[in-house]
């Protein structure tokens, strides 16, 4: 019998179709393969028995002929979505055992349309982190090991969710991505990841960290599998001021196989000084490929990318400075507080025990940038730096149709790795940052392998609302790169 | 009207400008879908978004804005077409977010003007430096358990419209004359019910001293005083101190203060006055609030008569003084009970019923508009009454002591006590008969001149008729008799 967690969502979804297994069955065997792979800490909570009472309603959904674009398939949602009677940490200790009493937009979605949760992945605390080291429930490893073994990071901030497609332990899973928290990991352990246009999917449920950049997105095996699974978790939603109220196209659709005569933009900006030979090179296979599908390839300027990640450093910290103001220890979550504590007290002592280090930095760097004195100087000059690298983008789209970039500046690296700087763990972002500061689409996808065997991915970057033609470009890309290998474990 | 500060060393002048935290009319709160009715049980009005769960994300309620902009154009202020939201950032226990959403740099209300009806019937014009909407916190109760503080939030997230006047306030007595004003106009639109007891309405006073004609003063704010007289007393009060201070060589510090009406004295706040940054910065949540012309003349539409047209109608069309017509636009139930009873009527003599006799009897009773026993169709019944000579003036009166008392329908307690007016000439024909026969000797002395003598004999034929005999008609026959 075929091993079901091999399966692409594609093709699950076809074979329950045809009857070739039940969802449970499918739910079984990836619930198995998540705990043959617990030492990965790819989940913060496993859900088996809720995933197996739902893929039984999906079943018997099916059975009457009522199946949703999603039905019976098994996946993992990052423990940022909050959801409904099951505990939601964003990965922190301030809100463990927090079990919100209602269900995010786009876990609704998914579950309206017949999807079964597997459990809740794990990540950064607050999606905050390029590593997956920052949760307070343990690092995530990276299925794939490097050549002498040792454990390799994910990626972040969806570490978890990332590892768990990778590893066969979910079909697919939902990401959310700030400044690179879906493209960085896909790359990092060998999978697709999609950041849509900031406004595509909602935003309601989902534990805030930086409001104007947070965008969910699918991490799947296969550019279809977005495409399939986007469907599922785009749409407006009048809860989200910020969602736009736009149809949602059939994405899969999209996926023609043919960009001929499609213009695809090379920026100069992303070659970086210092960037591994191995990463231009698979920037240049990508060109080649493009090129022979018949896409005609441009140089494009996009002058204020150095800005950029100064910029993110500078906008995501002082939302997150505001958006965290409200686990005070009050309503939820922990509190710490000793007799004859002061509000005051309360507030420290909970907020002290309960964010982690990284947390904490960004709390403090982004109540700087934004108090009186300093706000023009870093908030405000960054504002308009965004606006430039926005400027940049919409200059470029007037010429091409997208953008081809690297994802990240090198392939995932051992744990405990780039933890001396911060700065050098925010250094990973580079690429994938001044999509999202534009608030435009980014897919990621498997492109080619480092000297150490270990998986590079590149990036497609589209015009607000295209992720159709992004993922056109993503599919055709992925039939030339043909990247077949497995993480350890997973081969054959 | 000036007001000067006579100190030591020389006159001082006070100057003023009120911010006023104006709750909006609204079914549900600014940004969540729940309830803004006051004093449903604690906590009962609390969606996620107020309770500032994880993920919850506030979209703004567009009654709240219609209520803005229609205080703006009740206001004569610029509206602003595109306006932005922006987080106030502090921690306290009563504000689940950790921040505020409020306005900012861009408010959604900017320039207008206030006109003040003063008490000595003159007007100043005060501007208005801007509108914002933002939100409510709720509310701390530290009274409830001997160790720990009560939340309740009800109020977290009701929509609030900051009004912030410019420093044009030079008296007390204009400090009140304003909060008057706006009180009315907020509840001729109908967009804050004005109740400064209930808190739906509070005030802010910035106060300096200077000598006259010389540049501001150092600012002092009291926070929250909660009635129209406290704002004066305060004002008066916080002067006075920050004149003393100036005077015994000290300086002004730039503070938050407290007005204490028990002890008569304002005080620096101590614990919520470390210095707060509040960080602002536009709420990302948020898109900027942009609406079109097209939105503004609906709502200019539905406008009603705000108090300043209303008083120059009562005075062009009515007849009215501008004090007299000031008393009655000042609150909108008093003006629509004046135009019930003025309606087809003597507009003057109305007023004079309404103002005089009605709201002096209210104040007396301490009883308001809204809970007068005499209705306005029952006062006009009265007025008519007088008018088609079925009751002289002095019996109305009467009359309206009962209604006071009774509730009752002038016409019923003209009937029923048998206060009609004689105008049958027989019976005051035999009235002024025996009055003459009685007093010949009075009778005489007019006839050899003594007018004022006259006069008398009115009163005995009303006194012998127990005032019901028409004054005009005794006055006539009488002359007739005795000099005709």
């Amino acid at each position: 019998m075929t091993d079901l967690t091999k399966l692409t969502l594609a093709e699950a979804r076809d074979g329950l179709a045809k009857g070739d297994y039940t969802s449970v069955e499918l739910t079984q065997a990836h619930l198995k393969s998540m705990e043959a792979h617990r030492n990965l800490n790819a989940y913060i909570t496993e859900t088996p028995d809720k995933a197996i009472e739902m893929a039984k309603a999906s079943d018997a959904k099916r059975a009457k002929g009522d199946a949703g674009n999603m039905e019976g398939l098994p996946i993992a949602v990052k423990d940022l979505f909050c959801t409904e009677g099951v505990q939601t940490t964003a990965a922190s200790h301030i809100l463990e055992g927090f079990k919100p009493e209602y269900e995010s937009t786009v876990t609704s979605k998914l579950f309206d349309n017949g999807a079964v949760m597997l459990g809740k992945a794990n990540l950064d605390e607050f999606a905050m982190g390029s590593a997956n080291t920052s949760s307070y429930y343990g690092n995530v490893i990276n299925p794939w090991k490097g050549k002498d073994g040792k454990d390799l990071v994910p990626g972040g901030s969806s570490g978890g969710s990332a590892a768990a497609v990778a590893g066969g332990m979910a079909l697919a899973a939902t990401g959310t991505d700030t400044g690179g928290s879906i493209r960085q990991p896909a790359s990092y352990c060998g999978i697709v990841g999609l950041k849509p246009t900031y406004g595509r999917c909602s935003r309601w449920g989902v534990v805030a960290f930086a409001s104007s950049l947070d965008q969910a997105g699918p991490m799947t095996k296969t550019v279809r599998d977005a495409a399939i699974m986007l469907g599922s978790m785009a749409g407006h939603d009048a809860k989200d001021s910020t969602s736009a109220p736009m149809a949602v196209p059939d994405f899969e659709a999209a996926l023609t196989g043919d960009i001929r005569g499609m213009k695809i933009g090379i920026p100069k900006e992303y070659r970086v000084d210092g960037m591994p030979e191995e990463i231009t090179k698979l920037w240049e296979n990508g060109v080649a490929m493009l090129r022979d599908a018949g896409a005609e390839v441009v140089d494009v300027t996009l002058p204020h990318t150095k800005y950029a990640l100064g910029t993110y450093y500078i906008v995501a910290p002082a939302e997150a400075s505001s958006n965290l103001a409200r686990y005070d220890g009050l309503r939820y979550g922990q509190r710490v507080m000793d007799e004859g504590d002061s509000l005051d007290d309360m507030y420290s002592k909970s907020r002290a025990a309960g964010f982690g280090k990284e947390v904490q930095r960004r709390i403090m760097i982004g109540t700087y940038v934004l108090s009186a004195g300093y706000y023009d100087a870093y908030y405000n000059k960054a504002l308009k730096v965004r606006r430039r690298i926005y400027e940049d983008f919409a200059n470029a789209f007037g010429k091409v149709d997208a953008i081809l970039a690297p994802t990240a500046p090198s392939a995932a690296f051992a744990i405990g790795e780039n933890e001396d700087d911060p700065v050098k763990m925010y250094l990973n972002d580079v690429f994938t940052v001044p999509a999202s500061l534009a608030g435009l689409p980014g897919l990621s996808l498997p492109a080619g392998l480092s000297s150490e065997g270990l998986p590079l991915g590149l990036q497609l970057i589209g015009k607000p609302f295209d992720e159709e033609t992004v993922l056109r470009v993503g599919g055709v890309l992925e039939s030339a790169a043909n990247f077949t290998a497995k993480p350890f474990g997973q081969e054959g | 009207m000036t007001y000067i500060i006579e100190g030591s060393t020389g006159p001082w002048e006070i100057v003023v400008g009120l911010e006023v935290h104006c709750q909006v009319v609204s079914n549900s709160k600014l940004f969540s879908g729940a309830s803004t009715k006051f004093g449903n049980e604690a906590n009962s009005n609390v969606s996620l978004v107020d309770a500032a769960m994880p993920g919850m994300l506030p979209v703004i309620n567009e009654e709240c804005v219609r209520q803005a902009v229609k205080t703006g154009l009740g206001l004569k202020a610029q509206i602003n077409k595109e306006s932005v939201f922006s987080r106030k950032n502090y921690f306290y226990a009563d504000l689940p977010q950790g921040y505020q959403i409020s306005q900012f740099d861009k408010p959604i209300v900017g320039k207008g003007t206030i006109i003040l009806d003063m008490p000595d019937g003159t007007t100043k014009s005060v501007g208005i430096e801007r509108l914002h909407l933002e939100q409510d916190a709720g509310k701390s109760m530290h009274d409830q358990d001997p160790k720990y503080s009560h939340i309740d939030l009800n109020r977290s997230g009701v929509a609030l419209m900051e009004i912030v006047s410019d420093p044009d306030i030079r008296h007390p007595e204009e400090a009140g004359a304003y909060l008057t004003k706006l009180r009315a106009i907020v509840r001729y639109l109908g967009t804050c019910d004005g109740n400064m007891n209930e808190g739906s309405m509070r005030c802010d006073a910035n106060v300096s001293v200077r000598r006259p004609g010389e540049p501001f003063g150092t600012r002092c704010e009291i926070k929250n005083v909660n009635s129209i007289r406290f704002v004066m007393q305060a004002i008066e009060i916080e002067a006075k101190r920050q004149v003393e201070v100036l005077e015994a060589g000290g300086e002004i510090i730039q503070q938050t203060r407290l007005f204490d009406q028990r002890l008569g004295e304002t005080r620096a706040m101590r614990s919520k006055e470390m210095a707060h940054d509040y960080r602002y910065f536009p709420d990302p949540d948020l898109l900027p609030l942009v609406f079109d012309d097209a939105f503004i003349a609906e709502i200019e539409k539905t406008l009603p008569e705000l108090p300043d047209e209303k008083k120059a109608r009562f005075i062009n069309e009515n007849g009215l003084s501008a004090y007299d017509a000031g008393v009655l636009v000042a609150e909108k139930e008093k003006a629509d009970y004046y135009e019930i009873v003025a309606k087809g009527r003597d507009g003057k003599l109305a007023a004079n019923w309404v103002i005089t006799n009605l709201f002096g009897a209210l104040n007396k009773a301490e009883v308001g508009i809204a809970d007068s026993p005499v209705t306005a169709e029952n006062l006009g019944k009265l007025i008519d009454l007088i008018s088609n000579d079925t009751i002289s003036g002095r019996i109305a009166k009467d009359v309206f002591e009962i209604m006071i008392e009774t509730g009752g329908d002038p016409e019923k307690i003209v009937e029923e006590k048998g206060l009609k007016q004689i105008t049958d000439t027989g019976a005051i024909e035999s009235a002024i008969d025996e009055v003459i026969a009685a007093n010949p000797d009075k009778v005489q002395e007019i006839r050899d001149g003594k007018d004022r003598m006259l006069g008398w004999f009115v009163g005995q034929v009303m006194k012998s008729t127990g005032g019901k005999a028409n004054p005009g008609m005794v006055n006539k026959m009488l002359r007739d008799k005795i000099l005709g």
